[in-house]
């Protein structure tokens, strides 16, 4: 479903700050499977995910999604069949409009939108429906401000947006990481019901590794712009936490060489 | 009487402009400067095709392009160049200017003499009350002529305005409004920000042209200059509008704009009237604006030092 080959990013390039985000990705995903992705901080798991939005073009690689290749699309024709969740539960959704506007243009994702009422009595009726399986209470409270809502009932939603019009990719950007414990096992198992309801593709950042074992079918570990782990099958089915977190000491010994050897080593090895 | 007539009909003729104003600065947050330039611009446009001859409700329709190709203009410079927002509408007021006086071929034309749509409607009202001047309006005289434009602006206002609302509840004006909100959601929704900004600019402008429009017809002359301020005018109705609704859905502040420009109007007219120097109207209006932009400021910060200061009280009990 989501063919990426070689994927190279890398910020303010030739300045004193130039940044290597992404060193040659390449992944492969099916349809219908559900892809975690771990990593250090700083090691491109977002501008992985973003790369795949569109958010910037990359410098080199390809992304093919489906058929087609999206590589040069700018970030917002991609969207049309990419459905996405932001870690920062203020950026999914329009504060200042009410839950139901914000669901109502969520309903036209990849439609046209003409000059028709965004708001007919009967997508009302369905949004206060699929509201309701949030049972989070705010199908009575579909005329309120977005920006009223918690940050938790606020993911949930946007969760909902993005996945209203079943998209043909979704991406989850430790989309839980800033909410409360509770709130993010809520989110969590609702983005689990509708995976599974319409079977997503789906490509999951996350700090969590009991996320990350629990669920989905397949994990990558990320560090320094690179893919360095990729479990999947009985593998992922046996990896417990403390594995994941094991490999993570590894990699973090391996930092410990002082850049200069490690430049000198890769020199001569890599 | 006049005098209350005369200021409805110029608060009525602005309301356009600071729905032109909500839009770019409450909508879109998009602080858009290109407002002088096009109301200039509407003005100078639908004077040079009532001078040459078209009718009024063509010359109208004109100005109101030429507000939006200024919009879009301002837009693209934005989203295309990626030239800072207040920079693309400076630039564009700018260059309007020159483009204005080439329009006008001079800095000023008299419209005595051509029709204008005051003019063919006045005609109208006239038949209606039986060719009279004057018509009597609770004890008062009032010219027929003031009583028609007065009318004239009602209705275009209400259809106008109605017209924007009914827009901004459909597919597409959601999707703009959402757009100001928050761009990464409404990028994330499939639909171009920046199409969407450099439509909403475009809009905005053209209903600032339409205040320009109205106004070179209803005063009978245009003036290059008669630009010159228009944003913080607009700005100043949209705040009052916005303070006599509260901060509440757009149907209302839509008619705050509108309630806004007119009662701004009011005051400006009974100010001068109180003997305030017209030279002295920018330099007020601008201070007007400032007070309005920090006043919730200052209140916020009050409330805030008083909460801290309840705070330490409970602390220390
Ligand atoms: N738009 C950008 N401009 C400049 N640098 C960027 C940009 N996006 C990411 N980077 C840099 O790329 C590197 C990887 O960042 P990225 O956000 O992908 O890490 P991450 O794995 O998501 O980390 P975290 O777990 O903290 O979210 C960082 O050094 C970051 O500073
Ligand atoms: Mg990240």
């Amino acid at each position: 479903m989501l063919e990426l080959s070689d994927i190279h990013k890398t910020f303010y390039a030739g300045t004193p700050n130039e940044v290597r985000s992404l060193r040659g990705v390449s992944l492969s995903m099916q349809q219908g499977s559900f892809v975690n992705v771990i990593g250090t901080n700083g090691s491109g798991k977002s501008t992985l995910l973003n790369a795949v939005a569109g958010t910037f073009l990359v410098d080199t690689g390809r992304i093919v999604l489906g058929s087609e290749n999206i590589t040069r699309q700018p970030e917002y024709r991609r969207a049309r069949r990419i459905g996405r969740v932001f870690q920062n539960p203020f950026s999914g959704s329009a504060p200042t409009m009410t839950i139901a506007e914000n669901l109502a243009l969520a309903s036209r994702r990849g439609l046209s939108r003409g000059l028709g009422w965004s708001l007919s009595r009967s997508l009302r009726e369905e949004i206060a429906d699929r509201i309701r399986t949030l049972k989070m209470g705010l199908e009575n409270r579909l005329d309120n401000p977005i920006g009223s809502l918690s940050g938790g009932q606020r993911q949930a939603i946007t969760l909902l947006m993005a996945t209203w019009v079943k998209p043909d990719l979704l991406l989850l950007d430790e989309h839980t990481a800033a909410l409360d414990p509770r709130s993010a096992d809520q989110v969590i198992r609702l983005t689990h019901e509708i995976v599974t309801r319409d079977q997503l593709t789906t490509l999951m950042v996350t700090h969590s590794m009991q996320q990350a074992v629990h669920l989905g079918d397949r994990i990558l570990m990320m560090h320094q712009g690179q893919i360095v782990a990729d479990l999947s099958g009985p593998e992922k089915a046996r990896t417990r936490a403390e594995d994941l977190l094991s490999r993570f000491d590894a990699l973090r010994q391996r930092d410990q060489l002082t850049p200069a050897v490690r430049d000198l080593l890769e020199l001569s090895y890599v | 009487m006049v005098l209350l007539i005369s200021a409805f009909n110029f608060g009525l003729i602005f309301a356009f402009l600071a729905l032109g104003v909500y839009i770019s600065f409450r909508i879109f947050h998009f602080p858009d400067i290109t407002a002088d330039g096009a109301f200039a611009f509407g003005g100078a446009a639908t004077t040079a095709m009532l001078v040459s001859g078209w009718g009024p409700i063509v010359a109208t329709g004109a100005g109101f392009l030429a507000g939006m190709l200024a919009g879009a203009t301002t837009g693209i410079l934005h989203t295309r160049f990626r030239i800072h927002g207040l920079l693309s509408g400076i630039l564009v007021m700018t260059a309007l200017y020159s483009v204005n006086l080439h329009v006008l071929g001079k800095s000023n034309v008299t419209l005595s003499e051509a029709s204008t749509l005051n003019k063919s409607w006045t005609a109208i009202i006239k038949r209606a009350f039986g060719d009279v001047e004057r018509v009597d309006i609770l004890g008062w005289m009032v010219g027929i002529q003031d009583l028609a434009s007065l009318l004239l602006m009602v209705l275009l206002m209400m259809v106008v305005g109605s017209t924007l609302f009914c827009f901004l509840k459909t597919k597409f004006g959601t999707a703009m409004r959402g757009s100001g909100d928050n761009p990464q959601m409404i990028l994330a929704m499939g639909v171009s920000d920046k199409l969407l900004l450099t439509f909403g600019l475009a809009l905005a402008n053209g209903l600032t042209a339409i205040s320009g429009s109205l106004l070179v017809q209803y005063q009978e002359f245009a003036d290059v200059q008669m630009g010159i301020g228009m944003v913080v005018w607009g700005l100043a109705s949209v705040i009052i509008g916005e303070s006599l609704v509260g901060e509440s859905r757009f149907g209302l502040l839509i008619a705050g704009a509108i309630l806004g420009s007119v009662l701004f109007r009011m005051m400006i007219a009974i100010a001068l009237r109180c003997g305030l120097n017209p030279n002295d109207l920018k330099i007020i209006t601008a201070f007007f604006v400032f007070i309005a932009l920090v006043a919730p400021q200052w209140s916020r910060k009050r409330k805030a030092r008083l909460l801290v200061a309840k705070a330490r009280v409970a602390g220390d009990a």
